[in-house]
Order: C-alpha cells, then structure tokens, then sequence
C-alpha cells in the first residue's frame, strides 16, 4: 500500500474516531438545552441549523440565564467567528465549488478544520474534513436528539463527567499542535487570558479576546510560527484516534 | 408576541448568523491566504481558541472560575495523550475521571 494511500485512511479512522468522541458527548447539549426551556424539536432544529457546539452551548447558556433572543443570536455568532477563520484556512485546501462549497461551510467547525489540518497528503487533508465534518453533524444531531429527549431522565450531565469530557477532547484536539515552541506559547497565553477575562466578559469573548494573542503574534511576529501542516504533523493523538 | 414565536425566530436568527460566518470564510479571496502571515496567524488562531476552550471548559463555572472534577479529568487526559492514547480514550477516561472523583464526593 502507498503511502498516500495509508495517510488516506489514517485520517478516516481519525476522523471516525473524533466523530464519535464529538457525536457522544451532543448528548449533554441536548439535555442542558431541554433544561434551559427549548422544546424538544427548537433543541433538533438549532443544533441542525446552528451547528457548532461552542455556540450552540453559548446560545441555549444565554437562554437559560434569562437573555433575549437578540442576546442569544449575538453571542451564538460571536462564538462562531472562529469557523470563518476555519473556512478561509479549509478552502483552499477543499477546492471545492458550487454546491459543494455551501454544504463545506456548514460542516466547517473546530474538529473537521482541526483533522483536516492535521494531515500531510493533500487528498487526506479532504477526507480528513469530511469525514469528521458529515460523521460529526450525523452522529453529534442523532445524540443531541437523544439527549433531548433523556435529557431529564439522565439529571445533571456532570454526575456523569460529560462537561469533562469536552475538555479532555479539546486538550486531545490542540495536542499535536502544540509541539511547536510558538504554538505553546500562544496555546499557554490564550488559556490565561480566557481565564482572567471569565469573570469580566460575557460568555463566549474571552475566548474570542484570547484569539487577539494569536492574531498579535502571527501577524506582528517577525519570522513567526510556521503553518499548522508543518507543526501539526501526523503525531500525537489524533494519529492514534 | 407570543414566547415560543419569540424562541423560534432566535434560533433561525443564530442558526442562519452562525452558517452565513462560515460561509464567508469559505468565500474569503484565497490570495488572502497567499501571505504567510495570513497563514501563520490563521494556524495560531486555531491554537489559541482550542486552547482558551479548555482553559473554559475546565475551570469556567458561568462568570466565575472555579476549581471542581473537571481538573483531575484533564490532568489524567494530559497524561492519557502523553502516552499516545487513542482521542476516544482520552475523552472516556476524561469523562470517567470527572465522573469517579464526584460519586466518591472528593470534589463537585
């Protein structure tokens, strides 16, 4: 077998891999977003429509903590500027037009970009995307349904580690990029800043606010990290996922 | 106006406001793309969002920080990765952990 070929399946098993880490844990959003007043089918369709955790979570965070609407579109779409970020760095990479392209950006979200980026064969790089992309939006709506549903027969999602459990998927996602001396200093910077500016910021801007760390030091660097293909090659965890 | 039309034209708002975001990534000029600098920022973009997630996801309790389960969760998910550890597996002893350390009542 070539190693192309190899490199190919390496990143749909990785990608199966976090698809399912990522689809499991849908559960949790369902069952907080019955919790903070969405009926059943408002939890299906925004999780189908919205489709990026970090703002769907941010979306139904405002609702239950008593915000508008308008609250609640602003800081959904807040949190996902970041999948403009990822569109611009995947579509290159894609090629892809049309159609196509509108479904692309749909499945555009931190795990397909993150899978994708990591491999080195540029065929890999696409089935890296769409596999995690389409694998995560079936099996993350399949348990965010269940999770809607069970959600109050399961009670409280910690007593169970889920909100753990994105942390730890996280952590797995930014690992391989982080070997990189720049990357772990900006990864360090971006975890602080977050954390000072919780307490101070709505839900949602300090990660955005510890974005600007990256932005200072990629663009005003001198010299700078090199590109994710060359620091987030094929080691680390998500080879093994 | 009635709460639930109310509830529904938010989701559609946010729904349609998060997909036409990614979009525009996608319709982004690729040249933009062409400078390293563009580039190298992008790629530490990512890193500083997925990093400040797990600074959120650990230690975030709403606007204030707080220390509980998900700490010990992350420490044994750090090691797990540091092993070289499958992802699923990081994330199921990260859940486990969490879980394990709140049914003993060591911390919430």
């Amino acid at each position: 077998m070539s190693g192309a070929a190899d490199a190919v399946r390496l990143a749909r098993r990785e990608a199966l891999g976090v698809s399912v880490a990522t689809g499991l844990y849908g559960i949790s959003f369902g069952a907080l977003s019955v919790a903070a007043g969405l009926s059943v089918l408002q939890t299906i369709v925004l999780s189908l429509i919205m489709f990026s955790g970090g703002s769907q979570f941010a979306f139904v965070g405002v609702v239950a903590a008593g915000g508008g609407g308008p609250a609640a579109i602003a800081t959904g779409a807040l949190v996902g500027v970041r999948n403009a970020l990822y569109g611009a760095r995947m579509a290159p990479l894609l090629g892809v037009r049309g159609w196509r392209r509108l479904l692309a950006a749909q499945v555009t979200i931190d795990e397909s970009t993150a899978v994708g980026t990591a491999q080195d064969e540029p065929r890999a790089i696409r089935e890296g995307f769409w596999w995690t992309g389409v694998g995560i939006f079936v099996l993350w709506n399949s348990f965010v349904t269940l999770g809607a549903f069970a959600g109050n027969a399961l009670g409280d999602p910690a007593t169970w580690g889920l909100d753990a459990a994105a942390a730890a998927a996280f952590l797995a996602l930014v690992w391989a990029r982080l070997a990189d001396p720049v990357a772990r200093w900006v990864g360090v910077s971006a975890a602080l800043v977050a954390l000072a500016l919780t307490p101070v910021l709505p839900p949602g801007l300090p990660v955005l606010a510890a974005a600007a760390v990256a932005v200072a030091l990629g663009w005003w660097r001198p010299g700078g990290a090199p590109a994710p293909e060359s620091d987030a090659d094929a080691d680390g965890a998500q080879e093994d996922a | 106006m009635n709460p639930d039309l109310v509830m529904w034209l938010a989701i559609l708002g946010g729904g349609v406001a998060v997909y036409l975001i990614k979009l525009v990534g996608h319709l982004l000029p690729e040249h933009w793309l062409a400078e390293p600098r563009v580039a190298r920022t992008a790629a530490l973009v990512t890193v500083a969002l997925l990093s400040a997630l797990v600074a959120i996801q650990t230690f975030a309790s709403g606007r204030g920080l707080t220390i509980d389960a998900r700490l010990p969760a992350l420490v044994v998910a750090a090691i797990a990765l540091a092993l070289r550890a499958p992802f699923l597996l990081v994330v199921v002893l990260g859940a486990g952990t969490a879980a394990l350390v709140r049914a003993l009542g060591w911390m919430p």
